[in-house]
């Protein structure tokens, strides 16, 4: 569990848009664990997304190290490459958009093993018939097309692809938000499986911040394209440090209506456009805290408490 | 005439390649003066479909309202004619839609799109429509409206959107609103915003909302009464007391297991509904969530279930109310009773 899988050091991913550069992911290190799930929650905008595209190869570093295994990904050679495409692996948001329309669910689940050379003939369909029914379809399923399924189904078919290749590791993009509520269990109870039976690790990226409780280990509180906080998930719910963490969880409405309701911290306004964001602390426009040394100085990224890390002054 | 909205037994369906989609199957709910009635239910519940046909916004071509009865303020509006609608539309009833970055006209300033429904359905002219377009502004928490006023919508944020579509909205004092999803494109943070808003105004005007959503915690925090939705009928209804800590229908029962109760400390796997609703081609003859339901019994595959009375208010279709029926433990310890 303690084993490093992943440890990205001031990661950063730069934007050109015109002549401005627009910081989608700076300076942001943190690492993942072997077996672990990380969450990574933010708003849109944050950031969330290209550090995850950027981590699976979809996007280039503008920056900074990723370790994976030991490593530098980006000092990989074509073959090491090769290999890391394979045991890392990304499952999509949109079910309805991330399967190719015309080809048929047993070659979208066998692209990468036909790509990597896994296997082929029977052996070939034969794994495409048992990843199918690992993920709760039928293996009759694959001659079928992707839009004679339902959402959940389609979201099934997606992380049967991902797993096609035997991953180490699988970033999941917002794979639930698409997908109705009583689905959205169904869902992530299948992958809790699979990374049990499979000793899989998982960087989950979502804005549901009660399922992302639910399914990590640990939490990642992104904003602006930097991280803001890093705890357990436990105790990024029961002691958040960072004011907008603070703020992020007290917004989720409770499906209760008997117990008291919490203090909600409302923040003013939207977040700023990450192509001039603001000075020194980024969340400082918004923070109901905010000081004169926020706008002066970048807050330090520290462990506060044992294993609960933050970058805020009031700490 | 007690109700604002009374919907009766309304039925609609579509045309569609495969033969016909009963999207609706018998809805009835009604909505009183300052109330917010929240229409939970997944996608395909047809929970859109009735907004819409009480807007009279679904295509007339291939689209068939097979019964029912719409009633505003005691007029039925399925018999009214395009004409009287028209003027109904946008002063009495007025809607939000799901989607800010869709719903605005993009060639549009931002202050024509709120003062034209001014202008048409109030008769004030272009100064007083200003006017009163900028306290709109004021009104749905925009900062700066005399420059807003001037601005296209995509110089404006999700959330910006979704307050001017609000705005508009409340223009000319409706008495109804129906939000279809106003929140669900938003950050948490806006979500926040936007829902402290629309209570705000609807204290501030008693405008009653119909709000369709599928999140059982926006439910919590705006309405008071709540219709749970599934394959094209009303399973329940109640108070938001009664859905949420009470709930008589193992389909809602199953919508509150399926989330996650992130308050806890204990990690415990989650519980989902299996399965898919139903076809709505060919919708099942009994109860439609039969096939997913732990508790289905012979009778629920052969005949639907009418709707029990549970107490004064609080309605189930489910044959687990009748006084024949088995006793479910979980109707008894279900929801999120406080302990």
């Amino acid at each position: 569990m303690t084993e490093v899988l992943l440890e990205v050091e001031n990661l950063k991913k730069y934007f050109n848009v015109g002549k401005q550069s627009l910081k989608a992911v700076d300076n942001v290190s943190f690492s993942v664990r072997k077996g672990e799930t990380l969450g990574l929650v933010g708003e849109s905008g944050s950031g969330k997304s290209t550090l995850g595209r950027t981590i699976v190869g979809l996007n280039e570093a503008t920056d900074g190290k990723m370790v994976f295994e030991g490593k530098d990904v980006r000092t990989f050679s074509n073959k090491e490459k090769r290999k890391y495409n394979r045991i890392v692996q990304m499952i999509f948001q949109d079910p309805h958009a991330s399967l190719n329309p015309r080809m048929k669910v047993g070659d979208i689940i066998a692209e990468g093993m036909d790509a990597h050379k896994l296997a082929s003939g029977k052996e070939r369909m034969d794994r495409i018939y048992s990843l199918l029914e690992r993920v709760g379809l039928q293996g009759e399923h694959a001659k079928r097309y992707p839009h004679e399924f339902s959402g959940g189904q389609r979201q099934r078919i997606g992380i049967a692809r991902a797993l096609a290749v035997e991953p180490k590791f699988i970033v999941a993009d917002e794979p639930i938000s698409a997908l109705d509520v009583s689905i959205q269990a169904q869902v992530i109870n299948l992958m809790e499986d699979l990374q049990r039976d499979m000793g899989l690790t998982f960087l989950f990226i979502a804005h549901d911040l009660g399922m992302v409780k639910h399914i990590s280990d640990r939490i990642g509180v992104m904003y602006l394209g930097s991280f803001m906080e890093l705890a357990d998930s436990d105790d990024l719910f029961s002691e958040p440090l960072h004011p907008y963490t603070q703020a992020l969880l007290s917004a989720i409405p409770a499906p209760t209506v008997s117990r008291e309701k919490r203090e909600r911290i409302i923040l003013k306004g939207d977040p700023p456009s990450p192509i001039s964001p603001p000075s020194g602390c980024r969340f400082r426009t918004r923070c109901p805290h905010a000081m004169d040394v926020c706008a002066a100085k970048v807050p330090e990224w520290k462990e506060i408490r044992p294993k609960h890390w933050a970058a805020c002054h009031l700490y | 005439m007690a109700q604002l909205l009374e919907v009766e037994q309304l039925k609609v369906s579509f045309r569609s390649h495969g033969g016909e989609v009963q999207a609706v199957r018998g809805v009835s709910f009604d909505i009183g003066h300052g109330e917010v009635l929240a229409v939970v239910g997944e996608s395909g519940c047809g929970k859109s479909v009735t907004a819409q046909a009480i807007m009279k916004l679904l295509p007339k071509r291939g689209c068939n309202i097979k019964e029912g009865s719409i009633h505003f303020e005691g007029k039925d509006l399925l018999k009214m004619s395009g004409k009287e609608m028209k003027q109904l539309k946008g002063s009495q009833i007025s809607m939000v839609f799901q989607d800010p970055m869709t719903s605005l006209n993009p060639t549009m300033k931002i202050g024509t799109q709120i003062s034209e429904g001014i202008i048409k359905h109030k008769g004030l002219d272009k100064t007083q429509a200003k006017a009163k377009a900028l306290e709109l502004l004021k009104l749905a928490g925009i900062p700066n409206p005399e420059s807003r006023y001037n601005q296209y919508p995509h110089e404006l944020s999700g959330g910006m959107r979704q307050r001017v579509l609000i705005a508009i909205a409340l223009a000319c004092d409706p008495k109804l609103l129906i939000a279809d999803e106003p929140t669900t494109a938003l950050d948490v943070t806006i979500q926040a915003q936007i829902l402290d808003l629309m209570k705000d105004l609807q204290h501030k005007f008693g405008t009653s909302i119909m709000l369709i959503t599928h999140d059982l915690g926006v439910v919590a925090e705006m309405a008071q009464k709540v219709i749970v939705m599934y394959a094209g009928i009303v399973v329940e209804s109640g108070t938001v007391a009664d859905i949420l800590e009470r709930p008589k229908h193992p389909y809602t029962i199953g919508l509150l297991n399926s989330l996650p109760n992130y308050e806890d400390g204990e990690k415990e796997r989650l519980i989902p509904i299996e399965g898919t609703p139903p076809d709505l081609y060919d919708p099942p003859t009994g109860c439609p969530f039969a096939a997913r339901c732990e508790y289905a019994m012979e009778i629920c595959v052969e005949e639907l279930p009418k709707a029990f009375t549970v107490n004064d208010g609080h309605y189930s279709r489910c044959w687990l109310n009748d006084p024949r029926a088995p006793q479910v433990a979980e109707f008894a310890a279900a929801g999120r009773d406080e302990s």
